[in-house]
């Protein structure tokens, strides 16, 4: 009797590999609660020591030595400059380039390069870029663009983020199947045709959260803006775009470092706000995502 | 939203004379040409973007080393450029990177490697659809974000713990920085581990393996080169990484293997620089190219290498 209900059970030995199995559940599953907890940690620091230097001037004062006085103007009206410059920039010189490799390209040791290049220079510390900016856009064409401008950084963090926006403008046109593209070349329309009424239309979606992640990475960016010299301290907006300026994150950083206590205060407020753009942005991109999924 | 393009004549000749189509057809094909020819420009820009960057840091490192030799740069241990004497050893500066990479590394592989292994094998698809975007935002938040959190919480507390803690020190920075590339470190070694073949994982279930086995003693190997390109990928951006690392572990050029001390990276040196009024063409101006293409070429090898490995595992389960 004893001896057949035994035979039911699972032998200690299995028991034991079960436990072991439950015991590396666990960590694992702690090890990804790690990072949750660190965002809300974070969130939360940066919320209770900013929040009280959110008033309605310190979206319409200048930077000032007062603590009290002190808003983010500047930064705010260079942020929408630069990103909006950014856009511009980028997304037709990336939507370009990805509709070339994935329909123009072939198969060629052409595509190969330029593609290897691309997945590189997506590795390329952001610094190296503030680099290249700084010696290009800054010195090389300073009768373009008037030295440490707007555009000057704008071109920069275009170059910055292009590489993000090709990837995922090509995952975008890779996903509409061939199917439309024979049908297309069916009726006698030619390549260009094909990919201007069909290809693009289609994968539009997914490019555009593409551009908006990309966007997303290029608010927050800092160390190449300082590399081409965007103040840290600007009692004015820029009016064009060879014009000096500076940005959000830039701000965040001048009062980061300074140490006295109210003005980490307001770095924490000028965070909560790039923050709150940052999320709005990729709030929009997975909206984006969802509304547009097509099942093919 | 494209229905009129299905509805346009193969030609724009259409009910014309058969010369008027050809010549109709060649200005087409002009026309094509010339898109291709464009979009082909728009793929060029990165081209010239890599060539850009080589040819900028060659270019005035070539000017510095003319002033300071290459062994005195690789291989000198004091670096003080901005006082006199002017020493122009980089190892300060590469030890510092370093440093930071490796407390990032420890604090990243596991935390990275766990999230993967659960996110792959354990989630609950439900759970899984709130954890991916919540590591995606926890990649997204900028540097001088963390670098702010390092300074302002996460150093306070490590003061409570470690004793002889600096107020910047490399400890804060590379733990932030751990935290920064966790998210990448998870998401390309869950990718390996999705691409392994499920008659691998259904074959070792039907030998009596539990699901830890089949997660550790299967899906992990076969997943493992993608597993090391995520590690490199991570490594390399830590050390490419700025602004955390100029706030936490601040400005102090240090030949040091202490966490506790406050340390100076290669990218640290170089918002140094440019945040001083140093003019163009002087030696503290070219050093900077100096140590970006130092930096360069470690982030580019690194680079490289982490991409090879993930083509492989590519290749192996395509």
């Amino acid at each position: 009797m004893s001896g057949k209900r035994r035979s039911l059970e699972a032998p200690p030995e299995l028991v034991a590999r079960r436990r072991r199995g439950k015991v590396f559940q666990a960590l694992c599953l702690a090890a990804t609660l790690v990072g949750v907890v660190t965002l809300v940690v974070l969130l939360a620091d940066v919320l209770v020591d900013g929040v009280k230097w959110l008033s309605p001037t310190f979206f319409t004062e200048f930077p000032s030595r007062l603590p009290a006085r002190a808003g983010i103007k500047s930064a705010l009206y260079g942020t929408v400059w630069l990103m909006g410059l950014v856009a511009l920039i980028s997304f037709p010189i990336g939507v370009a380039a990805a509709v070339w490799l994935e329909e123009y390209a072939g198969k060629g040791w052409l595509r190969t390069a330029i593609q290897t290049n691309i997945s590189n220079l997506a590795g390329v510390p952001s610094i190296v870029y503030g680099i290249l900016g700084l010696a290009i856009f800054v010195r090389w064409m300073f009768a373009l663009t008037g030295g440490r401008s707007v555009i000057s950084g704008a071109l920069t963090i275009s170059l910055l983020v292009l590489p993000i926006l090709i990837i995922a403008g090509q995952e975008a046109i890779r996903a509409v199947p061939n199917s439309i593209r024979e049908a297309s070349y069916g009726l006698g329309a030619t390549k260009w045709q094909t990919v201007r009424h069909h290809v693009l239309p289609n994968a539009m979606p997914g490019i555009l959260t593409g551009t908006i992640l990309a966007l997303s990475r290029a608010i927050g960016e800092t160390a190449p803006l300082i590399m081409i010299g965007a103040l840290t301290f600007i009692a004015f907006v820029p009016e064009g775009p060879r014009d000096q300026f500076t940005v959000l994150s830039i701000q965040v950083y001048n009062w980061v470092s300074r140490p006295q206590d109210d003005f980490r205060g307001l770095a924490a407020a000028a965070i909560i706000v790039l923050l709150a753009l940052l999320l709005s942005m990729n709030a929009l991109a997975i909206w984006l995502r969802n509304r547009y999924r097509k099942e093919w | 939203m494209s229905e009129p393009a299905l509805l346009d004549p193969p030609t724009h000749s259409a009910g014309t004379g058969r010369g008027r189509g050809l010549r109709g057809a060649r200005a087409r094909t002009a026309k094509e040409s010339a898109i291709g020819g464009a979009l082909f420009a728009a793929g060029a820009v990165s081209i010239l973007t890599t060539v850009g960057i080589i040819a900028v840091l060659v270019w005035e490192s070539v000017a510095f080393f003319r002033r300071v030799s290459i062994t005195e740069f690789l291989t000198g241990t004091v670096w003080t450029p901005l006082f006199v004497p002017q020493n122009f050893g980089v190892l300060p500066l590469l030890a510092g990177s370093i440093l930071v990479a490796l407390v990032a590394a420890v604090i990243a592989i596991p935390l990275g490697l766990g999230s993967a292994v659960y996110l792959s094998e354990f989630a609950p698809v439900r759970l899984r659809a709130w954890l991916k975007p919540i590591l995606e935002i926890l990649a997204g938040v900028p540097s001088v974000v963390y670098g702010y959190f390092a300074l302002t919480f996460v150093t306070p507390i490590l003061q409570v713990i470690v004793p002889g803690l600096d107020m910047f020190n490399a400890l804060s920075a590379g733990i932030v920085v751990g935290i920064m590339v966790v998210p990448l470190i998870a998401s390309l070694s869950e990718d390996a581990m999705n691409a392994v073949p499920r008659e691998l994982r259904d074959g070792a279930y039907a030998l009596g393996s539990t699901k830890f086995e089949v997660a550790t003693r299967v899906v992990t190997p076969a997943a493992l080169s993608g597993i090391v390109a995520s590690f490199i990928l991570a490594i390399s951006r830590a050390i490419g990484e700025t602004m955390a690392v100029v706030l936490a572990a601040g400005m102090t050029p240090n030949l040091t293997f202490d966490v506790r001390e406050s340390i100076q990276t290669l990218t640290a040196y170089i918002v140094q620089v440019s945040l001083g009024d140093t003019p163009f063409g002087s030696i503290e101006y070219q050093s900077i190219f100096a140590v970006g293409l130092l930096l360069f070429v470690v982030t580019l090898v690194m680079n490289i290498f982490g991409l090879w490995f993930l083509r492989r595992y590519r290749e192996e389960y395509a």
